[in-house]
């Protein structure tokens, strides 16, 4: 009989435990005992253990998601068993549950969902004009649906496991590997050959996720966000373990930029002047702005996770907020995802939860990347520490009016500094600067937040 | 180092563990006066005397019978089939009574007993004298199942066989009695059940193995390293429980695998290794695993079609080809 | 060897009476000689033939409510078989039996508990709810199992006698199993070898006249067992397995032929069960008067009158006996009841004794 695996207490003091990593796949057989998903508590991460045999039917808890203790994450039975009485009433958490379940190789992923992204586009474009051609619609899908890697001739690409777990490893793009097996299948030594040709240089590195605005969905409930591990370069790895050694655990590093916040100011009155309960604040803006800059440069949204660095498909942004008893750093969940009143309303509720002492773990920990705003202070720039695991935080000084120099005259704007603390191990320089700078270019003209 | 037949390492190994243990004896058909259809019992009657080496009426069924019912009373029988052809008639007691016993028993009654015997290809004995059943004894929990392919690894492995308190199955290939090989003289040499041997270390396809398919994947690996193909050699030796993490670790070294047998491909134990690897090792294969087995047919007489029913080295050097992309 | 030779005579002569019909003159004065045992043994055996009776309708009862599974054999009417035979046993002697073995489980003295437990499917059964109905084992009282392919047991019984002979024990193994069994190869190759090596074997057919649905009439060539016993020189015995001081002697002999010449014996015990092969047996095979002719031998019924006809039975004495029956057929049921069912983890234990991985 198919059992449900519920969230189990680690902790003595756990409330609700986070799903780090299945160990396990759905199908996956499971015997008494073994580690079954890795659970982050309040205090640690820990291996969790099937407490019965069977196979591993259903995973109601997505990596990266929480669930109170006594909840089900999963559902153990027997293979094919009808466990629809078990499902009734379980939503599925997770926005994107459906792609995370694809059945991909792991070296298809990326390109897996980019097709399908360019699919969801498609049947948006189609569900305008309802009427066009089936035929051509079916057309398309045999192109947008590859199960593996589109070859020239729209064939399947045949490719060995090993092949395939190689190139996953060293970023090898499968498509410009011809293989020499039977049939063209790429095999090992097709991918050595193609590793010794190729250099590893940033263009082999994965290809991340392309910026682009989604719905938001209002009233919608996100858990921490998804994410994929990619493995360490050995560059990577050097620099991170030779920052380490000179700096401290952290590396970091520090750009300050200023910015003119006239518009952004403007922008955030007319919005409350159309909907006073709004409240919109400068820093929502800042907030939104933000998770907007992230999704154009991804390895900012990253974490440093010893052997892999992290990338995020969402931006978590955590607001530092100061209560009586410190600071604290409640979290907009996808913050990419919501609009700037959803933005609004939900700070101020997190702030007044925090300052209540009333937030739950998971509204606090695991934030992607932080933002602290000691503006309202009056304090004109400084360097904020990084909250690990994430990569980055920004410091936000006071907006204050200042001369500036505006085609050759001398004019008064309203000006912010912003300072970014980086994690060297995962963000360099330039990546870093180049992050601020779109900050900075969609601040200065917030009509970029409805352009996508 | 002794430089002796497999026959008469088998012979050692039995006489050594009558010698040890008074609660082992040896029963079946021709043991004892006759000395052995095969001479494996060679000279045991005269040194244990006929309570202990015991010459059977023709009634495998009875007296593999009586074996269980005599390990259940606190014995330690080995029966030997003639050949394991003849095995057949007594599966009833083989797979209902030894191989269940203690599991139906609650785990009160051990069945420690060995079936030994030839099995596998004979010289043109045809269909009913020369096949391979390893696969049918292989399925069951409950039972062990031994096949050794050198004189050190059958001694060895029989004297642990006969000291397990489970019901084990150990096929002497017939073909191979006569095959000589160095086996330690030290005291009280045994191999552990449950352990594979790698023969010959390799580094582009692994060549798993077993009995008499041995020595083929051995000198195909010679003749495949004349191509600059290194071979890895597997032989599992114990077939259950199989030492599936040896043959994984080497899979995750080479990419590709040939499984070399003598038995029917059909549900045989390279279909069952294969499906091993591909559920642990998958993403180490660069080639679906191939297997070299006999072929689908019951063995005929004439030595022409014997010879092509059995596979060979060429198969094997030819499947490693295949797998390896050359 | 040449003592084999003197025996081989014996038996040639013993087995040539067998074939001409002539039964054991012992065998005829059986039944009336019941005062030479003592009083204790015959209420030890009526006790007993009552306790396996009043389980095994418990069991009828348990199996129609579910709490019994598989299949279930049951030994009402034959009780007087393995009550007469055990009763001849010592306790270090093996019984092996097939599948219809609650009776003589109770009678080798698992413990009712144990039993009901084990078929209940129970942790506390004494297969550890592993075996089920056809699999009870007991190595504590040397009850060396039921088992379930007919005829099985009877080469594993030969081979347990091979060990008492060559540990040098004195040990009896007795064999049950049914007349159907006899058609096997196994039994003719187990009489074969246990004649040839002087076996401490009693081969116990208890002759119930149906093999499943077939009667015996239309299954085998011939109709007394004991006569197959001629073709391999074995001592046979041919008794009324409705008669339990008759089973008694009968297996008394066998045993002095065992233990004291180390000699098999098959002796046929004609009885009849009165409920189906199994729970699930429809019985269209036989006539409800012929169930009722055999009932008015029933085994219980004759002994109990030819106890009080002695003056070793009163009726206040029976109404103690089926009291403390059904208190003990209550505690057998409560007991599996309320034990817990296998864990989860013994799925994978007792499969091998060195598992090495």
């Amino acid at each position: 009989m198919a059992t449900q695996v519920i969230m189990p207490k680690l902790s003595p003091t756990m409330e609700e435990g986070q799903v780090a990593r299945w160990l396990k796949k759905e199908g996956d057989k499971v015997s008494m005992g073994e580690p079954l998903a890795e659970i982050d508590t309040d205090k640690a991460t820990m291996e969790m253990q099937a407490l019965s045999a069977g196979v591993l039917l259903k995973i109601l808890v997505n990596e990266g998601e929480s669930a109170p203790l006594g909840e089900p994450i999963a559902i153990v039975g027997e293979k094919d068993e009808d466990i629809s009485n078990l499902l009734e009433g379980k939503k599925e958490r997770a926005p994107k549950a459906e792609e995370e379940k694809a059945e991909e190789k792991p070296e298809a992923k990326e390109e897996l969902k980019e097709a399908k992204k360019e699919k969801e586009t498609e049947e948006e474009e189609a569900a305008e004009p309802k009427k066009a051609a089936p035929a051509k619609e079916k057309e398309k899908e045999k192109e947008t649906k590859p199960t593996v890697e589109p070859s020239g001739d729209g064939r399947r690409q045949l490719i060995s496991p090993i092949a395939a777990r190689m190139a996953a490893e060293a970023g090898v793009d499968l498509r410009k590997v011809q293989g020499t097996g039977p049939g063209g299948r790429i095999i090992k030594r097709d991918i050595e050959a193609a590793m010794k040709e190729a250099k590893p240089s940033p263009a082999a590195a994965p290809k991340l996720r392309p910026m682009a605005m989604p719905k938001a969905q209002p009233g919608a409930v996100y858990g921490p966000s998804a994410y994929r591990d990619e493995p360490m370069s050995e560059m990577r790895r050097t620099i991170a373990r030779r920052l380490v050694t000179s700096l401290g655990p952290v590396p970091h590093f520090f750009l300050t930029t200023e910015i003119e916040m006239d518009r952004a100011a403007d922008m955030r009155q007319q919005i409350n002047a159309l909907y006073p309960d709004a409240k919109v604040s400068l820093n929502d803006v800042i907030i939104k702005v933000v998770a907007a800059a992230l999704m154009q440069h991804p390895q900012v949204n990253a974490s440093f996770q010893d052997k892999t660095v992290r990338y995020y498909e969402h931006a978590d942004i955590g607001v530092a907020v100061a209560t009586e008893n410190g600071l604290i750093t409640p979290i907009v969940r996808a913050a990419d995802m919501k609009s700037l009143i959803e933005i609004a309303a939900e700070v101020r509720e997190l702030a007044g939860r925090a300052r209540e002492r009333k937030l739950k773990p998971e509204e606090y920990m695991g934030a992607t990347f932080s933002v602290s705003n000691l503006g309202m202070f009056g304090i004109d720039e400084f360097t904020a520490v990084i909250n690990p695991p994430e990569a980055a935080i920004l410091a936000i000084g006071a907006m204050t009016p200042k001369p500036v120099v505006r085609e050759g005259e001398i004019t008064i704007r309203q000006m912010m500094r912003a300072t970014m603390s980086c994690d060297h191990r995962v963000v360099d320089g330039a990546v870093g600067a180049q992050f601020l700078q779109t900050f900075k270019q969609i601040i200065e003209n917030p009509l970029y937040l409805f352009l996508g | 180092m002794a430089v002796i037949t497999m026959r008469d390492a088998l012979n050692d190994a039995l006489r050594e563990e009558l010698a040890r243990d008074p609660d082992v004896f040896l029963m079946g058909e021709e043991v004892a006066e006759y000395q052995g259809a095969y001479k494996v019992t060679r000279g045991l009657l005269e040194e244990f005397g006929a309570k202990r080496v015991i010459d059977t009426p023709i009634t495998e069924l009875g007296f593999a019978g009586l074996g269980v019912g005599a390990a259940m009373a606190g014995l330690r029988p080995i029966i030997e089939f003639m050949t394991f052809n003849f095995s057949i008639l007594a599966t009833d007691q083989i797979i209902n009574s030894a191989a269940k016993m203690l599991y139906m028993s609650g785990g009160q009654f051990k069945i420690p007993i060995v079936f030994r015997g030839p099995g596998g290809s004979a010289y043109q004995v045809s269909s009913q004298h020369s096949q391979a059943l390893e696969s049918w004894y292989a399925y069951f929990p409950g039972l062990k199942v031994v096949m050794p392919s050198t004189p050190a690894d059958a001694k060895g492995l029989l004297k642990s066989a006969i000291r397990d308190d489970d019901p084990v199955i150990f096929i002497e290939q017939e073909r191979m009695y006569g095959m000589k090989g160095e086996v330690p003289e030290e005291d009280d040499f045994t191999i552990p059940l449950g352990v594979a041997e790698v023969k010959r270390e390799g580094t582009d396809a692994t060549i798993i193995a077993r009995s008499l398919m041995v020595p083929a994947a051995l000198k195909a690996a010679e003749e495949l390293e004349k191509d600059g193909i290194s071979c890895e050699v597997i032989d599992p030796r114990t077939i259950r429980p199989l030492d599936i993490e040896t043959i994984v670790q080497s899979v995750q070294k080479t990419n590709r695998v040939v499984i070399a047998e003598e038995s029917h491909p059909f549900c045989g134990v390279g279909g069952e290794i294969s499906a091993e690897i591909h559920e642990q090792a998958f993403d180490y294969l660069d080639a679906p695993v191939k297997r070299v087995s006999a072929a689908d047919v019951p063995m005929p007489y004439a030595k022409n079609l014997e010879q092509l029913a059995i596979p060979d080295f060429l198969q094997i050097v030819a499947a490693v080809k295949e797998v390896a992309y050359v | 060897m040449s003592s084999q030779r003197t025996q081989r005579q014996e038996n040639s002569e013993a087995a040539a009476r067998t074939a001409a019909g002539v039964m054991d003159e012992p065998a005829r004065k059986d039944a009336s000689d019941i005062l030479s045992e003592d009083r204790d043994t015959l209420l030890k055996m009526f006790h007993q033939m009552l306790l396996i009776r009043r389980f095994e309708e418990k069991c009828a009862e348990s199996y129609s409510l579910g709490k019994i599974g598989g299949f279930c054999h049951l030994y009402i009417g034959q009780e007087a078989v393995a009550v007469g035979a055990i009763s001849a046993l010592r306790p270090e002697d093996y019984v092996i039996t097939s599948y219809r073995e609650h009776g003589q489980a109770i009678a080798k003295g698992i413990s009712p508990q144990a039993v009901m437990a084990e078929l209940y499917g129970k942790a506390t059964g004494c297969s550890k709810g592993k075996g089920g109905s056809m699999h009870l084992f007991d190595a504590r009282v040397n009850f060396m199992g039921g088992h379930a392919i007919v005829g099985g047991q009877i080469p594993l019984a030969t081979g347990i006698a091979f060990a008492s002979k060559y540990q040098e024990t004195d040990q009896v193994t007795v064999c049950f199993f049914g007349e159907a069994a006899v058609n096997q190869g196994a039994f003719h190759e187990s009489l074969n070898m246990a004649q040839l090596w002087r076996l401490p074997c009693i081969y116990l057919c208890e002759n119930n006249m149906y093999g499943m649905g077939t009667s015996a009439q239309r299954a085998m060539s011939m109709d007394d067992v004991a006569t197959k016993a001629c073709a391999y020189e074995l001592a046979a015995e041919f008794v009324d397995g409705m008669d339990v001081v008759a089973m008694r002697r009968a297996t008394q002999r066998a045993v002095e032929r065992a233990r004291d010449h180390s000699l098999p014996t098959l002796i046929e015990a004609r009885t009849y069960r009165y409920m189906g092969h199994s729970m699930s047996d429809p019985g269209k095979y036989r006539t409800r008067a012929e169930i009722e002719k055999y009932q008015e031998r029933d085994p219980i019924k004759l002994f109990r009158a030819k106890l009080e006809e002695n003056d070793l039975l009163t009726e206040d004495d029976v109404k103690q006996f089926e009291e403390q029956v059904r208190e003990e057929v209550e505690r057998a049921v409560k007991f599996a009841d309320e034990s817990p069912e296998p864990a989860p983890e013994e799925l994978a234990t007792d499969v091998y004794a060195n598992p090495l991985r």
